[in-house]
């Protein structure tokens, strides 16, 4: 309903991993502009330097769904610092793999232009062929690599 | 007369208050969902817990069907609303290293930052592991820009590939998710004998 809504209003999308990226890039831009210039990957996502980020269509959107986040655990009363992890994992081992696969996640979102809410959630509802491949090829892989990190979750 | 934005409906900075806004809505509902929780998530991978389809699904059918009915009342101009570009390798392989970052992490970039604000450090952590991917994603690019930019289909559709009408491909995504949600009903029913 909320993606609708976003269609609706203003003819896109949701997204989640170009805001880290326009994060990313004015972050880049603020501590080594010439660097950032040089970079079409920066360039992209900070075409106004470090100051892109504060009128970022989905960096805005990310702060609000973190926020969204927030206040339904709060209003909940499920607010608590916590580590979420299977019964055979230590805190370590999951930070640690929590860290690893976001890496993994980043990469991949980067190579895909989008990640579950930019492509699998928007593209998918558009039907658009790229996004539909990126679903398929994203379950693939993780039921093919499941078995061998079950120990991490089961 | 919808989108709005491409009718001057909706400014700039009113675009921005708008993001916020659903930005909000969609975190909330994703933390009500419990979306935050990374063992749920990876239970999906295991047939355990199959709410990320489910959520995923229904969400994808809804926002469709919206959109394709609001279509056909004349309401939005589905050309006008944004399409990604097509680019059938680098979406694949980007999939393929996704689905194993999303297995071995347990969250996605989007619920990484619900799972963080409810107070989750493995949420943050994969927050702060998908902006280090990226920075090395970006570090790397003028090598693999040639690879980023290969088979390129531009905007294209499913149904404009099947040479199908937009309408029946709707039908059909429909059907199977449908088909899909009474799969994964029995599925979870099987993983958690007794427990109704």
């Amino acid at each position: 309903m909320v993606l609708l809504l976003a269609f609706v209003i203003m003819g896109r999308g949701l997204g989640a991993s170009g805001a880290f990226s326009t994060a990313i890039a004015s972050g880049v831009a603020l501590a080594a502009p010439d660097h950032a210039a040089a970079n079409a990957a920066y360039a992209a996502y900070a075409p106004n330097g470090p100051a892109s980020l504060l009128t970022d269509w989905l960096f805005i959107e990310i702060v609000g769904v973190t926020i969204g986040g927030l206040a339904s655990a709060l209003l909940a009363g499920r607010f608590r610092i916590a580590v979420d992890r299977g019964p055979r994992v230590s805190v370590r081992g999951r930070l640690a793999c929590a860290l690893g696969g976001g890496v993994l996640m980043g990469i991949g979102a980067k190579l895909a232009r989008g990640c579950t809410s930019g492509q699998a959630l928007t593209g998918g509802a558009l039907l658009s062929v790229g996004s539909w491949l990126f679903i398929l090829a994203a379950f693939a892989a993780g039921y093919l690599v499941a078995p061998l990190v079950r120990r991490a979750w089961t | 007369m919808a989108p709005l934005a491409d009718f001057g409906f909706v400014g700039a900075s009113t675009g921005l208050l708008i993001a916020l806004g659903l930005g909000v809505a969609f975190g909330f509902f994703l933390e009500r969902g419990g979306l935050g929780n990374a063992v749920k998530l990876a239970g999906q991978f295991y047939l355990t817990d199959l709410t990320v389809f489910k959520v995923m699904f229904a969400a994808i059918v809804t926002a469709m069907l919206g959109l394709f009915w609001l279509a056909v009342a004349g309401v939005v101009q589905l050309p006008l609303v944004f399409v990604p570009s097509t680019f059938v390798l680098p979406h694949i392989a980007g999939g393929v290293v996704f689905g194993v970052g999303f297995v071995v992490g347990g969250l996605c970039p989007g619920t990484s930052c619900v799972s963080a604000s409810s107070g989750r450090l493995d949420g943050l952590a994969v927050m702060g592991g998908v902006m280090l991917g990226i920075l090395v994603f970006n570090e790397a690019f003028p090598l693999i820009e040639a690879f980023y930019r290969a088979t390129p289909l531009g905007p294209v559709t499913v149904p404009q590939v099947l040479g199908l009408p937009h309408g029946v491909m709707v039908a059909a995504t429909v059907a199977a998710a449908l088909l899909g949600f009474a799969a994964a009903e029995r599925l979870e029913r099987r993983a958690r004998p007794g427990r109704e």
